[in-house]
């Protein structure tokens, strides 16, 4: 590199950062090299814990302690000077003076990364006028600008307003308007959209790739979506264990990936482009037609006082079966009831009316709306939950035989040696070995919690199984290693699915059939592979849409569908 | 707000009755009243006494008179003339007793609070962000002394060092040649030196517990993201830690208005005794003990009220500080 490119701003050589741990020395990046060009985009891809968001926030120096950068240079080129940023102090004014003026930074938590008890103008304000001399009228007027420019409505107005009066979309795009204040020239993006739906991705992922051509910044966003890499990039670069196994421009990776760990990445983010090969869906496969095991009819919830305004209807006249052998997906984006009508289903929250049918192992029909407490156990039994988080939803201070036997004890099924076998033969089922049975769930991976998670809710032998986000949370190889365990487990188990997820990929390939939610309605139920390449309404057909495409070449989101919701 | 205000205030009225009531009743439940333990005394001296004045005593008093006519009396002169009730001990109405101790009784409450504030917060911030440097293992030693050591011993301590090193007379708020003198200046100066023996003693623990709190509350907001986006703005690092994370972690500091005055009356009372303070502890003691029952009754009465209106003004300003209270 010793004569760069005129429109490189920023590059990176051969940075190493350590993290210095009371008993060992972690190397969190090593060896690190990329460049960033003015107008275009650097996606650093990997997936938990590669290092690529201490990389990026290396590039502020605002790396928490105790890591440090241990070797290698940060160049920041402003004309024919260049900056090392590694050797700047970072509580230096030089550093300063870089921080929000010529870089700037967004990252995941739309929630927590803008302060709750300062309103947002004034966070902003505070941005614009530590780069520049305008007086407060003045930066507030640029601070409105700012959130138009950012699209926010009544700028005005909502320049007053307190991050909590937001909502998560909005909060990212006050967020960005917070890191253009000093007018950058570089933007690092952290998983900007990780935590939001998918519509509310696409249209944030649409403003900062228009902010990013209109102001001719260099990005770097950060992410472990091999699909919005492929709507965004230029240039991807891909992360593992600290180090970037594979550069190059998006297509080339794509279509050429040379280092195995690239091609894993995108076979398992592809793989769930479509749905799991070689299966029929149990309802056509039998030629005689099938009685559903559980029937809900009219289920609703309404959260508040019938009648009032403020009350608020968070599942609205839910109609489904579901077969014996079948999957059947929900999809919806958060707050349109997807969760309620799960826990309807289980009764943990009490529906207003409506009614669940169940049909059990004889053949007789159970209505699970007018169960006792003592009944609704047996019913318990029968039809387990399996939950998002596999780190709050396990018990840190019970050994995983005491988390998978639990439901065994407390329905008195086993104890002692029987006990023991039943948990041996359970986590041999869900691909752990038994020999881990007496160690803490802090001793394992996310996605061997979730394993973990799975055997607890197969331990009553039940026949439906409710999984809500059973996914989210895995990085994209265990989630696909999860669910082709769960279909595994549900072939030779002979299980049902409710498998609750915002997800439509994971829909897609692991589901029969697919039931869209919308503000509490279920507004489509059909086939899955239907639903997916041949949406009927207007609102399934947006959401599709919305879904990053992991092929550079066929970029899906840029002309999606948009959907207007009807002023309710 | 203010329909908030109102509310709050309209809701004191019924929690002011109950507490008088139940203070009351407290008040009421040893058996036997002044009078037998003034009997009790005066037998015990060897005075005589005579039956005829001790009925004569009850019949002005009444104590003959079933519980609830006694409360009413004693709450209907309290709400239509501002009379509370007469103090047997003393032989002179409660509220002339009363006003001066507690006048003394807030400003010595509001001066501790002060103090806790001034010396917790730097400190808590320092802890907070230097944790396990060496300054704050010293700074948490001496809190846990503040914590651990009693109250009292620490007050015979300092008086011990003023009096020894230091030369000045110790005890009460005043030295004796002021003691009965009208407010001069020389007075004021007298009764400033007095002060902080007491203010630190009594500031001592709030202080340590402070400073353990904000350093809990401020090691927890310190990492959260909001904080990296102030330092990303390129703020200097003092304003991106005082303006954002030591603002949330500031609601401590508000809730401590509204516990500072109960532990200044029933906490510290040991601590007013044995530094001789002018304050509502030590007389509330000596009126319990004698069952000097309208006195301690009214003391009780205008502290509970005195705390709840410590306890607004707590709330309020915790709502004033953080928007996520104001706007639920």
């Amino acid at each position: 590199m010793t004569d760069p490119a005129e429109d490189v701003v920023l590059s990176v050589e051969n940075l190493s950062i350590d993290f210095r741990l009371r008993t060992h020395i972690l190397h969190a990046v090593e060896n690190v090299s990329f460049e960033l060009k003015r107008g275009q985009t650097l996606c650093l891809v990997g997936e938990s814990g590669s290092g690529k968001s201490v990389t990026a926030r290396s590039l502020l120096q605002i790396v928490d302690r105790p890591g440090s950068i241990v070797g290698g240079r940060i160049l920041l080129r402003n004309g024919s000077a260049v900056t090392d940023i590694a050797r700047l102090d970072p509580d230096g004014q030089a550093m300063r003076a870089i921080r929000g003026r010529r870089i700037g930074l967004i990252f995941q938590e739309p929630m927590s990364s803008l302060s709750p008890v300062h309103t947002i103008g004034s966070q902003i304000i505070e941005a614009v006028r530590l780069h520049s001399d305008l007086d407060k009228r003045a930066a507030r007027a640029k601070t409105v600008e700012l959130l138009r420019q950012v699209e926010i409505p009544n700028p005005d107005q909502m320049a007053d307003r307190y991050t909590f009066e937001f909502s998560g979309g909005m909060r990212q795009r006050a967020m960005i308007a917070t890191a253009l204040a000093g007018n950058p020239d570089i933007l690092i993006a952290d998983e900007p959209t990780t935590a939001l739906d998918v519509t509310t991705q696409a249209e944030i992922l649409d403003l900062i790739k228009r902010l990013q051509v209109e102001r001719g910044m260099a990005m770097l966003l950060i992410t472990h979506d091999m699909g919005i890499v492929a709507e965004v990039a230029d240039d991807v670069a891909v992360m593992r264990f600290g180090r970037i196994v594979e550069r190059g421009p998006v297509d080339a990776i794509y279509h050429e990936a040379q280092h195995p760990y690239t091609r894993q990445l995108l076979a398992s983010t592809v793989k769930l482009t479509r749905h799991v090969e070689g299966r029929v869906p149990a309802a056509a496969a039998s030629s005689q037609p099938l009685q559903p095991i559980l029937s809900v009819r009219n289920l609703g919830k309404t959260f508040g006082w019938h009648g009032k305004t403020s009350s608020l209807r968070a599942v609205d006249d839910a109609n489904f079966d579901l077969y014996p052998g079948e999957n059947l997906g929900i999809v919806g984006e958060s707050g349109s009831g997807k969760t309620t009508l799960g826990r309807l289903i289980l009764r943990t929250v009490e529906p207003t009316t409506g009614s669940v049918i169940y049909r059990d192992k004889d053949g007789g029909e159970v209505e699970v709306t007018s169960l006792t407490k003592k009944e609704l156990r047996g019913f318990h039994r029968e039809v387990r939950l399996v939950f998002q988080d596999p780190f709050a939803s396990l018990n840190p201070r019970m050994t995983v035989k005491d988390v998978i036997g639990d439901p065994l004890i407390v329905n008195g099924l086993a104890k002692g040696k029987a006990l023991e076998e039943r948990v041996a033969e359970l986590m041999r089922l869900v691909g752990l070995d038994p020999m881990g049975m007496e160690r803490y769930p802090h001793a394992f991976s996310g996605g061997q919690r979730q394993r973990i998670g799975i055997a607890r809710a197969l331990a009553l032998d039940p026949r439906i199984i409710i999984a809500d986000e059973a996914t989210s949370a895995l990085d994209v190889s265990i989630r696909s290693q999860i669910l082709d365990l769960l279909l595994d487990i549900k072939k030779r188990l002979n299980l049902s699915f409710i498998f609750i997820s915002h997800d439509i990929s994971v829909v897609r390939y692991f589901c029969d059939r697919v039931a869209v939610m919308h503000r509490g309605k279920i507004v489509e139920l059909g086939e899955a592979e239907q639903i997916c390449t041949a949406p009927q309404e207007a609102y399934t057909k947006s959401l599709i849409s919305a879904v990053p495409n992991p092929d550079p070449r066929d970029k899906r989101m840029l002309h999606r569908h948009r959907f207007v919701a009807p002023v309710l | 707000m203010l329909g908030y205000i109102f509310k709050r205030v309209l809701y004191m009225i019924p929690t002011l009755f109950g507490m008088s009531l139940i203070s009351f009743l407290i008040i009421q439940l040893p058996p036997g009243d002044y009078l037998t333990s003034m009997i009790a005394t005066m037998s015990d001296s060897g005075q005589a006494v005579d039956p005829a004045q001790i009925e004569r005593l009850k019949e002005i008093y009444g104590f003959d008179d079933p519980f609830y006519i006694q409360y009413l009396k004693w709450i209907w002169g309290i709400v239509s003339r501002g009379d509370f009730g007469h103090s047997f001990e003393w032989n002179q109405p409660v509220s002339g007793l009363i006003w001066g101790r507690m006048g003394s009784t807030l400003v010595i409450s509001l001066l501790s609070l002060l103090f806790v504030w001034i010396v917790a917060l730097p400190i808590g911030i320092y802890s907070a962000v230097r944790r396990h440097s060496i300054g704050d293992h010293v700074f948490t030693f001496f809190g846990f002394i503040g914590l651990a050591v009693p109250n009292f011993i620490l007050a015979l301590v300092l008086m011990y060092f003023a009096y020894r090193y230091l030369g000045q007379s110790v005890g009460g708020l005043n030295s004796p040649e002021y003691a009965e003198a009208p407010w001069s200046l020389a007075k004021v100066g007298d009764f400033l030196a007095h002060l902080w023996i007491p203010i630190i003693i009594i500031g001592a623990s709030g202080t340590a517990a402070l400073i353990r709190v904000l350093r809990a509350n401020l090691t927890d907001e310190l990492h959260k993201p909001y904080v990296i986006t102030a330092r990303a703005k390129g703020l200097p690092e003092y304003k991106v830690i005082l303006k954002y994370p030591v603002r949330i972690a500031l609601n401590p500091f508000v809730s401590a208005i509204g516990w500072v005055l109960p532990h200044l009356v029933s906490g510290v009372t040991i601590t007013a005794i044995v530094l001789n303070l002018p304050t509502a502890g030590p007389l509330l003691f000596r009126a319990l003990v004698s069952q000097d029952m309208y006195l301690a009754g009214s003391f009780i009465l205008l502290l509970s009220a005195l705390t709840l209106v410590g306890m607004l003004l707590s709330d309020l300003l915790l709502a004033l500080l953080d928007p996520r209270i104001r706007f639920n």
